[in-house]
């Protein structure tokens, strides 16, 4: 069994600051992270690695440091890294990143066929859950989103069987392989990496692909060019604000403060007292 | 969104250096469209709340308002279009199919991109989630067309008819507003609660478009072997919670947890969480309140040991009331907060659930 799994390196948006005046992200210090959505997608992975000895590629698409990422999925336990890189990728939206991850999951087949892709339900800096199903669609992948649990793999019947998470509940879907899976956060816990794990992964050989080698057919479709979508403005929100009504009792005593807090909640908001003695009528 | 991070550089620069001008056959293209989401008998609310919207950005256009249901003969796809009429739309396309009645991805992409393709709306609109994500995102694909998710705000921009659809983006930090070029339909996303529920106006009624679809069962691969409701797995559902609880990393360790769920139980209140706590694995993912997680708007939300950063903030800053708890009196929460106290929430929490239980105790005398 061979499974892709696409990760991303992202900043750790916990972090990231924006300049005050020139609205722009600062950067500088704000740590590079693999998405913690593709952590749980990698570990989902492993896991039918060992169980069925697949063999995992680890995919990404990125600029030449995104390499960092690729290491560290290597140390969890991947068989190889490829890193997608070249100036004509950058800018791309959803659309044009999908085109180009999914054209080289054509160039991986090539070598090994793949039986299942793995992503993370979605980026914590972009968000958009959009690059997953765009690869499905592409490759014509049966496409399975939010999954929270495998249940089963049938590697002899190439079928699979998941639990997927949907409004109101969780549908138990079947399906045939090849796959592409989006996992759900919390499913699993990452392993952890042990030095000689490092070491190996350190020294690991990555292929580095530009667009050629990704085997781009299309060059008006990949990065900027061949995103639909432009970002016309970028701006500061103007969140709410409201300075808050400190509480203040003479005796710092949390009682104290609570009787205050309640006093004040519910003179100026009737309704919530009201609200409030309905639901624990 | 585009994808600033993905390499160099952010592509911040002018959409006017690119082609604004659209094909004549995507001239075509007309009307704004909401796809109508609903399972077991219930359409999600989003979907009104989308009507709400584009009966605003069809005005905008001078164009129909569409409603787009599918399903399965028999369901109650009916009073769906008749429920969408009331929220605003002019016109309904029903497609009934069999292979409809649960929701599979490759069934719904194939009714919608074929309907798409005949009827041509220049805009759709569906909701952002876990339904509408996964649909829109084959749709788009699909189509070849630009989609942006999780949209706070929708706008014609009048100098050339197209879709203004701002997102929050690094985690919220900033605001960016996108438009698809030379595209269509433009698609975007926006999760429930973000979008006002609109007035329904009863007397309201339209027509309706039937739009056959022959899909063999056969050919669609994925099969529902089974849906496990959430009344059996204790699932929250944050977005409708009128009250919510909710604690940040300032709770220290997981078992200090069981205070917020304390207070969270006197109050009838849904427990929510910060990403950070969800991550450490405190509580489930179905709690999460933020930008990568739910976006709420409950009367009450209390804040416990919530620092107040972007990214939990934009999921809760449509709250009536904020109470704010935490040890920093410095912590930008109480920037956005309504009430605020200041001190260690493993004290002052059970002071207040102590409170709040004995006013209900003697609200209850009273009555």
């Amino acid at each position: 069994m061979h499974i892709v799994v696409c990760i991303k390196q992202v900043p750790d948006s916990a972090q990231i600051r924006v300049h005050p005046v020139t609205n722009t992200i600062m950067r500088q210090g704000v740590p590079a992270i693999v998405n913690p959505y593709d952590l749980v997608a990698l570990e989902e992975a492993l896991r039918l690695k060992d169980r069925y000895q697949a063999h995992v590629t680890v995919l990404t698409m990125g600029p030449p440091q995104a390499e960092t990422a690729l290491r560290k999925a290597l140390s969890f336990g991947a068989d190889e890294a490829i890193l997608l890189t070249d100036r004509a990728f950058a800018g791309a939206d959803t659309l044009a990143t999908s085109y180009a991850l999914a054209s080289a999951i054509r160039q991986i087949q090539k070598d090994m066929p793949v039986d299942l892709v793995f992503a993370g339900k979605q980026t914590i800096d972009g968000d958009t859950a959009q690059v997953g199903p765009g690869i499905a669609v592409r490759l014509g992948l049966q496409m399975l989103t939010y999954v929270c649990k495998i249940e089963a793999l049938d590697l002899e019947q190439r079928e699979i069987t998941v639990q997927r998470r949907a409004e109101g509940g969780v549908q138990v879907l079947k399906t045939r392989l090849p796959a592409l899976i989006t996992v759900l956060e919390g499913i699993n816990e990452m392993r952890f990496a042990t030095m000689p794990d490092m070491f190996r992964a350190a020294r690991h050989p990555l292929k580095v692909w530009d667009k050629d080698a990704a085997g781009i057919e299309d060059a008006t479709r990949i990065g900027l060019k061949g995103s639909p979508t432009v970002v016309s403005k970028v701006f500061a929100p103007t969140p709410r604000t409201q300075k808050a009504e400190i509480v203040q009792t003479q005796s710092d005593q949390p009682r104290d403060q609570a009787a205050t807090l309640l006093a004040k909640l519910f003179t100026k908001f009737p309704q919530l007292r009201a609200e409030i003695g309905r639901r624990a009528s | 969104m585009n994808d600033t991070t993905a390499s160099t550089p952010p592509a911040k620069k002018p959409a006017g250096r690119r082609k604004f001008e659209l094909d004549e056959r995507l001239k075509a293209y007309k009307g704004v469209w909401v796809f109508i989401e609903h399972e077991r008998g219930a359409a999600h609310p989003v979907s009104w709340e989308l009507l709400g919207e584009g009966r605003k950005l069809a005005d905008k256009l001078g164009v129909e308002l569409g409603a787009v249901v599918p399903g399965a003969p028999g369901e109650d796809t009916q009073k769906f279009c008749a429920e969408a009429f009331q929220y605003g739309a002019d016109l309904c396309y029903l497609i009934e199919d069999p292979a409809l009645a649960e929701y599979r991805n490759q069934s719904y992409t194939r009714a919608l991109t074929d309907l798409v393709n005949k009827y041509q709306p220049e805009i759709l609109l569906l909701g952002a989630t876990t339904l509408g994500r996964d649909l829109a995102g084959s749709v788009a694909t699909t189509l070849q067309t630009g989609l942006t998710a999780d949209c706070t705000e929708l706008n014609i921009d009048m100098e050339n008819r197209s879709l203004a659809a701002t997102r929050p983006t690094f985690g919220g930090s900033l605001l960016c507003t996108i438009v698809t070029l030379n595209y269509r339909p433009q698609m975007a996303t926006v999760r429930p609660r973000v979008m006002a529920m609109p007035a329904r106006d009863e007397t309201r009624t339209g027509r309706i478009v039937e739009h056959p679809l022959a899909l063999v069962e056969t050919d669609i691969v994925t099969k529902v072997l089974e849906f496990i409701p959430d009344e059996r797995r204790d699932q929250a559902n944050l977005p409708f919670a009128d009250i919510i609880v909710a604690g940040g990393r300032g709770m220290k360790r997981p078992e200090n947890f069981q205070l917020i769920w304390d207070l969270a139980k006197v109050l009838g209140a849904e427990v929510g969480a910060t990403r950070p706590v969800v991550q450490a694995g405190w509580v489930g993912a179905d709690r999460q309140v933020g930008q990568s997680g739910k976006t709420v708007r409950p009367k009450l939300y209390i804040a416990v040991g919530i620092s107040g950063a972007v990214q939990h903030r934009v999921g809760m800053e449509g709250s009536d009331v904020v109470i704010a708890i935490n040890q920093d009196p410095n912590a930008p929460i109480f920037d956005f907060a309504t009430y605020g106290i200041v001190g260690n929430a493993m004290q002052i929490v059970p002071a207040l659930t102590e409170a709040f239980r004995q006013h209900l105790a003697t609200a209850k005398l009273a009555s």
